[in-house]
């Protein structure tokens, strides 16, 4: 270090407190986490601009009020019409089957594992209800379309479709279970054991802790798990086109085939559309509302959790 | 009940002269135990614990940190039913009745024997719902307006509170959560209290008004109480039990009873010199 001359040398060079090493590596490591910051934040700008511009210029030739409240879709046909409602109704329906499905089984599999289950069976069982997670959805597609409707559901609903909604949701919820039961175990594992310790101290049963207890102080977590699953049921592609079929129909009937706006996205953008042509658009348009409508999900997510959160001491 | 002649049986074949001689100045005796030992796996955390629990008195468990001490106040309520591997042998009475016995609820244990823990453990729920919480579990039948303004009064937090009964619980200060949880714990009517270091996270001013309270609640309520704190054992206790962690020939640490007798006794006249070297400093 050089002490400037004029000073005590001496001094001045024992209690220096200016740098002595270079820190570049410091400079560098923050670049390159700054760019895997930025990575995922311009992909998904990119995302946005490239589903907004085809979006934006179809709603220039089709009416927004058409594409909203049309009862019929029918892009692909000479003269189509782009109601989007059948759509909706086919997404709302096949997801409301799978929620119907996964909140109880997930929040009993996670109220199971956090306060009933030993030790020794928790390790087990959590990993391998996870492991229902890794399985690929075209797995659950055709376990949906061979399985639950040709040997289970003709027998019980004779009259039923071999495309239907009901095996497309019902394998749907068996699939965000995981996703539901993992998230809110690790919610109660989080509560603090002196919150139980307190229940049972009262007098409780098992039962009562955890329904007035435990889920009460996980709830913010658990209303993430549910909302959560929810988005990964409506944006869910592969189980819905194998199994649910790709007629778009205004219907709440579970029995019969519908489509839903991911297995419309999915057929359509692997068919042979010419780019530009309003059909094409029309993938982008359908692409954005679905957007729009698992983006609305986050943010109620966001404001539930937050008014339920509870700090522990 | 069929037990009780049991219970009481193996009380008199199993306690130790000491402990006897203390059976024998206590008049109403709320626990009895003869030869307690509490064990994980097969380690043994504390043994060979004789010693009676008087009615409305306060009892202080005191002795160095791993003497097993809470672990035996655990015990009292079969709160060490919820750890795994957790044993309790040996005779656990209670009015007679071994509370380890085959018949024994322990659930109906834990009602008739409450707990306040070392952390203030308040549900995320108003403080009204918090002292309402046992009640509802136990399926009490009362007026529960009354019965909360009844057992915050008792806990001296009911004129600090009154309009904020809807409020979370949370926004209490530690020594107000604390006397929360007691009124909590009074709500179901037990009859004895157990503390776990009730006054381990508070300030000096908030631990005065616990120790005011113990002694108000010593009236109606047999109170065991753990504490690290001596000069609190001194303060509000009758009895005092000394405990301390010995090596055994195989050269294990566990948990012993050294010395119990009435707190004057302890603290200004202690029998053993283990007690007297912990008492006055030397040790822990």
């Amino acid at each position: 270090m050089s002490a400037s001359p004029t000073t005590a040398p001496d001094l001045a060079a024992e209690y220096s407190l200016r740098q002595t090493r270079s820190r570049a590596g410091e400079k560098v490591i923050r670049g390159i986490l700054l760019a895997a910051a930025a990575v995922s934040v311009l992909t998904t700008v990119g995302i946005v601009l490239s589903v907004v511009i085809p979006t934006i210029s179809f709603f220039s030739e089709i009416p927004v009020t058409d594409f909203l409240f049309g009862t019929v879709w029918t892009p692909l046909f000479a003269n189509g019409q782009f109601g989007v409602l059948p759509l909706i109704s086919g997404t709302i329906v096949i997801t409301v089957i799978a929620v119907i499905v996964a909140l109880p089984l997930g929040l009993g599999a996670a109220v199971y594992l956090s306060e009933y289950a030993s030790d020794r069976s928790r390790r087990i069982l959590k990993p391998t209800l996870e492991l229902l997670a890794g399985i690929p959805t075209v797995v659950f597609g055709f376990f949906a379309l061979e399985f639950v409707t040709q040997i289970l559901l003709v027998r019980i609903f004779p009259g039923i479709d071999i495309f239907n909604a009901l095996s497309a949701g019902l394998v749907m919820g068996v699939m965000i279970i995981p996703t539901i039961a993992s998230l809110s175990e690790d919610a109660m594992a989080a509560v603090p054991s002196g919150l139980r310790d307190g229940s049972y101290a009262l007098g409780s049963t098992k039962r009562q802790t955890a329904v007035k207890v435990v889920i009460p102080a996980a709830l913010s977590g658990i209303v993430a798990a549910f909302v959560l699953g929810i988005s990964r049921a409506i944006g869910e592609t592969m189980i819905v086109t194998i199994a649910a079929g790709l007629e778009p129909r205004l219907s709440l009937n579970p029995l019969q085939g519908m489509q839903t706006m991911t297995s419309f996205i999915a057929a359509a953008g692997s068919g042979d559309l010419s780019t530009g042509s309003i059909e094409y658009k029309s993938i982008f348009a359908v692409g954005f509302l679905l957007f729009l409508l698992t983006f609305i999900m986050n943010i109620i997510s966001i404001r539930l959790v937050r008014r339920y959160r509870q700090v522990y001491q | 009940m069929p037990d009780e002649p049991v219970a009481l049986q193996l009380t008199h074949d199993l306690t130790t002269g000491r402990a006897q001689s203390v059976a024998d100045e206590v008049n109403n005796v709320v626990f009895n135990l003869a030869d307690l030992r509490v064990s994980y796996g097969s380690y043994q955390a504390i043994r060979q614990v004789s010693l009676t629990i008087a009615k409305n008195e306060i009892t202080a468990f005191i002795g160095p940190s791993g003497c097993g001490k809470s672990t035996l106040l655990r015990s009292f309520n079969r709160m060490n039913d919820l750890i795994p591997g957790a044993r309790v042998e040996g005779l656990l009475a209670y009015h007679g009745i071994d509370i380890y016995g085959p018949d024994v609820d322990p659930i109906e244990v834990r009602r008739r024997i409450g707990m306040v823990f070392q952390k203030p453990n308040v549900f995320p729920k108003s403080i009204y719902d918090n002292v309402a919480y046992g009640p509802r579990v136990n399926h009490i039948k009362a007026n529960m307006d009354d019965l909360v303004e009844e057992c915050l009064t008792k806990a001296a937090l009911w004129d600090e509170v009154k309009d904020d009964l809807k409020k979370s619980a949370y926004a209490l200060s530690g020594g107000q959560q604390q006397r929360l949880v007691i009124a909590r714990c009074i709500a179901v009517r037990p009859e004895v209290i157990l503390m776990d270091e009730p006054c381990a996270s508070l300030d000096p001013i908030a631990t005065a008004k616990i120790e005011d309270l113990m002694r108000q609640l010593a009236l109606e309520y047999t109170i065991i109480i753990v504490t690290h704190n001596m000069q609190q054992a001194a303060r509000v206790s009758d009895r005092t039990a000394f405990f301390t962690a010995e090596l055994d020939e195989d050269g294990i640490r566990h948990g012993r009873l050294v010395e119990y007798g009435p707190t004057r006794q302890i603290f200004s006249a202690p029998q053993d010199k283990r007690t007297e070297d912990y008492i006055s400093g030397r040790f822990g």
